[in-house]
């Protein structure tokens, strides 16, 4: 058995097959989710496609790659807001050295 | 209508059975009869100076198939005796036609709205120079393909060196008073994805192309037209080389929007080839899918009142108009999802 098969994505919707209810309630969360709103639809799929990077998440990755295309961003923008993911990813690592700072200091002269 | 992402739709069906269009249709309790011909959409011949990789005509420097000057004629006629109120000039570079300019003229003395689609650089052709001139004279509307405002998404799909030709080009038509404000001539481009996905809402991305032409290049235009890349010939064989034919198609059945079937080009345009066959589209025509049988099958033959409410030959590509915001000749047809 093979993982992150790119047939799975069109599986996705076997999720509800023990708790249907749960996963309509998802279903109707995640679909308001993407309407236009405060936020333009492009913004939303820029959004996604860089938390999809920062979960690494392969599925959301191809999915959000093709939703940004289809909301007319380019690979300028999108390498952007990939940018932004992984710099938040970097920071919260390196911010993460204070706690080091810390831990050594306290235990040193 | 949100478009639910690919792995979020359970009633996926995928389109390579012959024709699951109709059924599509059938299901919706909707029927595709086309009402008057408001167009006569003339393809001259498959000729290009280009060999654009979405082309869904195979048109390039080394097609031969044109169409003769007795047809030219014929569609003359038929213009002259049915009055259409638009003639619709394609190919192929249609300027590649040596009759391509009588064409025109005649049917601009009709009095009838001539557009041409214009691909841009064939204006740097031999003897076509002149080009923006003779459209401007004859108040043409030019409607010309231009995929992306960046030079490597436009060269990826229509070849090197044709974004900064195309460009220059764009300029030249400015420069005689197309796409500028205060001029009646109207200069409309087509946007088409580059790849095997969907174009995006026509607002915004033709607001992206305004703001960026012109700060870019300089360049004005009136509208922008998103267009649908079709399932067929050069495209289609894109689509299977690259491995993204079932999900292309997966993608446009998934997306089929019955409010764009009733503004479907089909509805109010003939297709006429380069022999004078008959089609219900350009994309019938290049897949040689000719009006019903029971109908007139050339332009020699035409009878508005056999053509009116005719019902329309349909295939799997036909899902590439209906998906989405739809897509047709002059764009959208729908305004929003």
């Amino acid at each position: 058995m093979g993982y992150y098969e790119e047939e799975d994505l069109n599986r996705f919707p076997e999720i509800g097959k023990h708790r249907p209810e749960l996963f309509e309630k998802f279903m109707a969360w995640y679909e308001a989710c993407q309407a236009d709103g405060a936020l333009s639809r492009r913004e939303k799929a820029l959004i996604g496609f860089a938390v999809a990077h920062a979960v690494q998440c392969p599925y959301c990755i191809d999915a959000y790659s093709q939703a940004c295309l289809e909301a007319g961003s380019n690979m300028e923008q999108m390498t952007e807001a990939l940018h932004m993911a992984s710099a938040i990813r970097g920071g919260a690592s390196l911010i993460h050295g204070l706690q080091a700072h810390n831990s050594v200091n306290k235990v040193s002269m | 209508m949100v478009p639910a992402l690919p792995f979020l739709n359970p009633q996926i069906e995928v389109a390579r059975a012959p024709n699951r269009f109709d059924e599509k249709l059938t299901s919706h309790r909707l029927e595709l009869r086309a009402s008057k011909v408001e167009t006569l959409q003339v393809n001259v011949g498959k000729l290009c100076n280009q060999a654009c990789k979405h082309c869904h005509v195979d048109a390039s420097p080394a097609r031969t198939e044109i169409m003769t000057r007795e047809t030219v004629e014929q569609v003359i006629g038929a213009l002259r005796q049915f009055r259409f109120p638009t003639l619709d000039i394609t190919g192929g570079a249609p300027e590649l036609n040596p009759s391509f300019r009588h064409l025109v003229s005649e049917a601009r003395d009709l009095g009838t709205h001539v557009i041409v689609r214009h691909n841009l650089t064939v204006m740097f052709d031999p003897g076509q120079s002149d080009l923006p001139d003779f459209f401007r004279e004859h108040e043409v509307e030019v409607v010309s393909s231009l995929p992306y405002f960046l030079e490597q998404q436009t060269d990826a799909q229509r070849g090197q060196g044709v974004f900064r030709k195309s460009i220059e080009a764009l300029l030249r038509l400015n420069a005689v008073g197309y796409g500028v404000d205060g001029s009646s001539l109207v200069l409309n481009l087509v946007y088409n994805p580059v790849g095997a996905f969907l174009p995006p809402p026509q607002a915004s991305i033709e607001a992206d192309f305004k703001r960026e032409l012109l700060t870019r290049y300089g360049v004005s235009f009136n509208h922008l037209y998103t267009i649908t890349n079709m399932p067929i010939k050069r495209f289609l064989d894109y689509l299977r080389r690259s491995g993204n034919e079932e999900r292309y198609m997966r993608k446009l059945v998934e997306a089929f929007n019955p409010h764009a079937v009733e503004g479907l080009m089909c509805r109010t345009l003939v297709s006429v080839d380069w022999t004078g066959r008959l089609y219900d589209c350009d994309f019938n025509q290049m897949l040689e899918l000719g009006v019903a049988p029971e109908l007139p099958q050339s332009i020699a033959e035409f009878d508005p009142l056999k053509f009116a409410s005719r019902r329309v030959m349909t295939g799997a590509h036909c899902f590439g108009c209906t998906a989405g915001a739809g897509s047709s000749c002059g764009g959208a047809v729908v305004n929003s999802l």
